[in-house]
């Protein structure tokens, strides 16, 4: 196996990691509720680099057999429907973070978590 | 201090991630089996073209029940929090408040008016295909849902109100929610397995096609499509009319 073809089987699960790590630092480093919620996004956003990753091969198709045979070289159906899966979830997470900001905002006037923490004390 | 613990727990997500990767394949050298076994059957056995839909409401339609109560079950949280307190007043003319967004501009207006249509008959098409090119129920019904928001953002609250009936949008959200369940009992009903096709499967390329797929497909971009726009009534309502009781604006 040739280095090119080494750097590029393992390339999707290093941008899987780096995505998450990117949104992570975002999330720790945060100073504002809804820049958390976008983090917490991009931070999921890895496990579809994730799935789709695990179910490519080289050279297939899209598993849709409208205009193809059926038998015809594909890449996984499985991992692409969890990755729908996966966006209906993180659509429905991110409603509710966004809710609980706009009421988090009206009672204390802030979207910092840390002076959130000192009011309450 | 912060970083410094970001920086060990990552050091420590990194090993077992590389631990744990040792096992995958490389990107590209997919070996299968079920990804090729529902290659192979979907067309065949379910008449379905789109074998990712085909999984999602048939294969594995009961995750997919369960998926959509997560979603169903999220709206309703958006719904209880942003109800209207008991130390809220709702505003008498929220058009008329000088706090309020501004008016949208001309061009405005006049682009997003442009993309109601378009957006209804893409996001039909989307649904109603969805077992034979990509797309389906969850895809469908998101772009049918951002048509009123098309009507909010070209004129005013009122307006996005008329194309929204409350009662009418909550009766959809809960016909696609249940039909979803029906459909699946429907199949217990007629001797066969939870979600098992019991229609006519049809003619494999064809709108009518794939039994139970499609109409699960159309039941699940009614309750996405309702789900969204009663999301957003929510919000719309809570930041344009709800105030705080004793503030004035």
């Amino acid at each position: 196996m040739s280095g090119l073809e080494w750097l590029m089987g393992w390339m999707g699960y290093a941008v899987a990691i780096w995505v998450f790590a990117a949104g992570l630092y975002g999330i720790v480093t945060s100073r504002n509720w809804m820049h958390l919620a976008i983090c917490l996004a991009v931070m999921q956003s890895s496990t579809y680099v994730l799935l789709l990753s695990i179910g490519y091969r080289t050279g297939g198709a899209a598993p849709v057999f409208a205009d193809i045979p059926v038998g015809a070289r594909a890449v996984d159906p499985v991992v692409q429907a969890l990755t729908l899966t996966d966006i209906v979830v993180e659509a429905t997470v991110l409603a509710l973070v966004v809710v609980l900001a706009v009421q988090i905002h009206k009672h204390s006037g802030t979207l910092d978590p840390d002076k959130l923490r000192e009011l309450e004390g | 201090m912060r970083l410094i613990l970001f920086a060990v727990s990552l050091a420590g997500f990194a090993a077992f991630f590389a631990a744990g990767a040792r096992g995958l394949r490389p990107v590209g050298h997919y070996a299968g089996p079920y990804g090729d076994v529902l290659n192979a059957i979907s067309v065949p056995e379910r008449h379905a073209t789109d074998v990712v839909t085909a999984i999602n409401f048939d294969f594995r339609g009961f995750d997919t029940l369960g998926e959509e109560f997560i979603l169903f079950g999220s709206v309703m949280g958006v719904l209880l929090i942003l109800r209207q307190q008991h130390d809220e007043l709702r505003k008498e003319n929220p058009e008329e408040d000088p706090n309020g967004p501004p008016a949208a501009s001309d061009a405005m207006r006049a682009f997003t008016l442009a993309l109601v249509g378009p957006m209804v008959i893409f996001g039909l098409y989307i649904v109603f295909h969805g077992q034979l090119t990509p797309g389906g129920g969850f895809q469908g019904g998101l772009i049918l849902a951002t048509a009123p928001l098309m009507v909010y953002l070209s004129g005013k609250l009122d307006e996005f109100k008329a194309v929204t009936s409350p009662r009418l949008v909550e009766i959809a959200e809960a016909t696609g929610a249940g039909g979803f369940a029906l459909v699946g009992l429907a199949g217990l009903a007629a001797g066969k397995n939870f979600l098992e096709n019991i229609l006519p499967l049809g003619k494999t390329g064809s709108v009518f096609s794939s039994g139970t797929i499609f109409l699960i497909s159309v039941l699940t971009g009614i309750e996405v499509a309702a789900g969204i726009v009663l999301a957003m009534q929510s919000f719309l309502e809570h930041a344009l009319e709800i105030m705080q009781r004793g503030r004035n604006g």
